[in-house]
């Protein structure tokens, strides 16, 4: 200690006036990297739970996407629209109840009611009539959709803010992270799990899994498909309908939401491969990861990220990780 | 009824025959019977590209949402060359062409791997990267603010001076690009080729079992299509004399999808009827209401439900009936 003191005044006044950098350049420097070290070990892990928050919404709009693929092969261009759609039903119920658990319930009910009225008066006249009748239906329907909530709501996006016990930050090992991302993935969990529940342990989703197959076979054994369908067109846009609420206070509440996500939700669609609901979960997730450290290194291919991702698996799997061949002939 | 029917049947007999010098000659006609130059100005150039699009969509039977990639990367390629380094339009136009045929043809490498409705959300995802990249490209693209100051206002032909200013010299001078355009599609549906893309639409499988290149065909068509996309881009950014980065946009690839559907696609005629017929209701109902889109979409799902085959298709079926 003592040593160390004297020799560095005599570092000092060996150099008078000069700037006596080189030894404590050195320490600084060397400290620097220590804490950069250890941040970036905290950044990296923060980034990743980032990515999973991010993915998480990937995950609930590819799911369903693919849902309604795999069983009712309707590739739904309105699926962002529905995605907008329950963000603002979301900004409506919070503006009438002052609750954010309420929209939590209402939203994915009344997005899937939208949906399921969608599915009775406009795409069931199309089934049978080609796979490209639907999507061209959808997209026109996005656009409308569009139209009518800026009608409603103004062309000016909304601020949707996170509830209050959401807000804020809680340390989870890493550092502090925000409370309301975490929120986000246990909420996905528990949706997957529930949407896991229903298609393999109860009858209905015997029902829906055999669909997915041979719809024509189930037709033969006597089961009224179009109900089925009904019902998963709705559980398909209800969920679309939930990840909009969900996603409102990191992305904001604007009509033109709907169009990005629909793009990524494709993006996770071809990664994952068409029609698997295993797919879509681990595109999300894998998408959200991947942009999520893009931007921590380079944020200005944030934007790419995605899109080459996509590209590498159309090169070495076209058919998705998780494809099935021949699904769309 | 009936006098409508031996009004429309000569007409119909004559377009059936020669459709490329029927839409030539219409197409010649129209600003003398249109007084909104401009408008037709727009009409032939989206015209021009939903009759790009149709090669893909109408004859090849691929739907694809991403058209905008060809069309803007041809506006920007031409664009770039003309405010930038201030070369000659005629080269200008031309690389706006090959760029785009570039584009198609890494889109299409890319998208051809898919199969069946892989396809739509394939190409629409990779022109939202090729978005991105003219959007990041900000020094040579001018980013959001678009891409200003490419002027082209006389055009010297030897003794001849165009005066690109006035717009019906415009419309006659893009009218030239056009025909030969029209006449290059004509010549290539009446093609070996063309019947090649026609069995694959009908029946790929069976086209494959002939001996038929099906993936390489597709690719070619695909190229030739964004070619002429790019083409009605590069053309459309010496008529605005500025490139929009919304050329690029998603909403871009649905308008000329909708373009073809509204006329018929696999028609030579529709993809012209419709771009006019589309911009048509644009610019009536954007007098009227800001909510033009919700009077678009709705006509476009009524068309979609109830008239498949356009307004030109259903024309043609019930006059072939």
């Amino acid at each position: 200690m003592q040593r160390t003191r004297t020799s560095r005044l005599a570092f000092f006044t060996a150099h008078p006036g000069g700037r006596p950098p080189v030894r404590l350049c050195r320490v600084y420097q060397q400290k620097t990297i220590d804490s950069y070290m250890e941040l970036s070990f905290n950044l990296i892990a923060q980034q990743l739970v980032t990515g999973l928050a991010l993915g998480s919404i990937y995950v609930l709009v590819g799911v369903g996407l693919s849902l309604v693929f795999g069983l009712l092969t309707i590739v739904n261009f309105a699926h962002g629209a529905f995605f907008m759609v329950g963000a603002y039903v979301g900004v409506f119920v919070f503006a009438k109840t002052g609750n954010f658990w309420i929209c939590m319930v209402a939203v994915p009910l009344i997005t899937g009611a939208i949906g399921m009225l969608v599915e009775r008066v406009l795409v069931r006249p199309l089934y049978g009539r080609g796979i490209d009748y639907p999507l061209l239906l959808t997209f026109g329907l996005a656009y409308v959709m569009m139209d009518l909530t800026r009608m409603a709501f103004g062309v000016q996006g909304e601020p949707f803010e996170a509830p209050e016990a959401l807000q804020g930050a809680v340390d989870i090992g890493i550092g502090m992270f925000p409370l309301y991302r975490l929120f986000l993935i246990a909420v996905t969990s528990v949706i997957l799990f529930a949407l896991w529940l229903f298609l393999e342990k109860t009858r209905f989703g015997l029902i829906v899994r055999a669909g997915a197959r041979d719809p024509l076979v189930l037709r033969v054994l006597g089961i009224n498909v179009s109900t089925v369908w009904l019902a998963i067109f709705g559980v398909g846009t209800g969920i679309a309908g939930l990840a909009g609420l969900l996603a409102a206070p990191m992305r904001g509440v604007s009509p033109e939401m709907g169009v990005p996500i629909l793009i990524e939700a494709f993006v996770i669609t071809v990664v994952g491969g068409m029609g698997s609901l295993g797919g879509a979960i681990a595109a999300g997730l894998l998408v959200g990861v991947v942009v999520s450290f893009t931007t921590l290194f380079r944020p200005e291919l944030a934007e790419f990220s995605m899109f080459a991702l996509m590209a590498i698996t159309l090169i070495f799997k076209p058919n998705g990780l998780l494809g099935r061949k021949g699904l769309m002939g | 009824m009936k006098t409508k029917n031996t009004f429309q049947s000569p007409v119909l007999a004559f377009l059936g025959k020669q459709p490329a010098l029927a839409v030539m000659a219409l197409l010649a006609v129209f600003p003398l019977i249109f007084p909104f130059h401009s408008l037709a100005i727009n009409i032939l150039l989206f015209g021009l590209f939903a009759a790009g699009y149709n090669l893909t969509f109408g004859y090849t039977g691929k739907l694809s949402f991403g058209h905008a990639a060809f069309f803007g990367g041809g506006a920007y390629g031409c664009g770039i060359l003309i405010s930038q380094y201030a070369i000659a339009w005629p080269l200008a136009l031309g690389f706006g062409v090959v760029l785009a045929g570039l584009i198609a043809l890494l889109m299409g490498l890319l998208a051809m791997r898919t199969r069946g409705i892989y396809f739509a959300m394939v190409t629409l995802a990779l022109a939202q990267c090729v978005y991105f990249l003219f959007f990041q490209a900000n020094s040579l693209t001018g980013g959001d603010n678009g891409l200003r100051g490419v002027n082209v206002n006389t055009v010297n032909l030897g003794p001849l001076k165009l005066d690109l200013l006035n717009p019906l010299v415009k419309y006659y001078f893009m009218l030239v690009f056009v025909a030969i355009a029209i006449w290059l599609i004509n010549r290539i549906l009446n093609s070996a080729f063309g019947s090649i893309l026609e069995a694959l639409r009908e029946n790929e499988h069976r086209a494959r079992a002939c001996g038929i290149n099906v993936e390489g065909t597709r690719l070619l068509s695909l190229v030739i299509s964004g070619m002429v996309c790019g083409l009605a881009g590069a053309l459309n950014a010496i008529n605005l004399s500025t490139v929009s980065i919304d050329s690029l946009s998603y909403h871009t690839s649905g308008q000329v999808m909708m373009m073809t559907l509204l006329g018929g696609m696999g028609t030579f005629f529709g993809p012209f009827l419709g771009a006019g017929i589309f911009l048509g209701i644009e610019h009536v109902v954007t007098g009227i209401t800001e909510r033009w889109q919700l009077i678009v979409g709705v006509i476009f799902i009524i068309l979609v439900l109830f008239f498949p085959k356009g307004i030109w298709g259903t024309a043609l079926a019930r006059y072939k009936k």
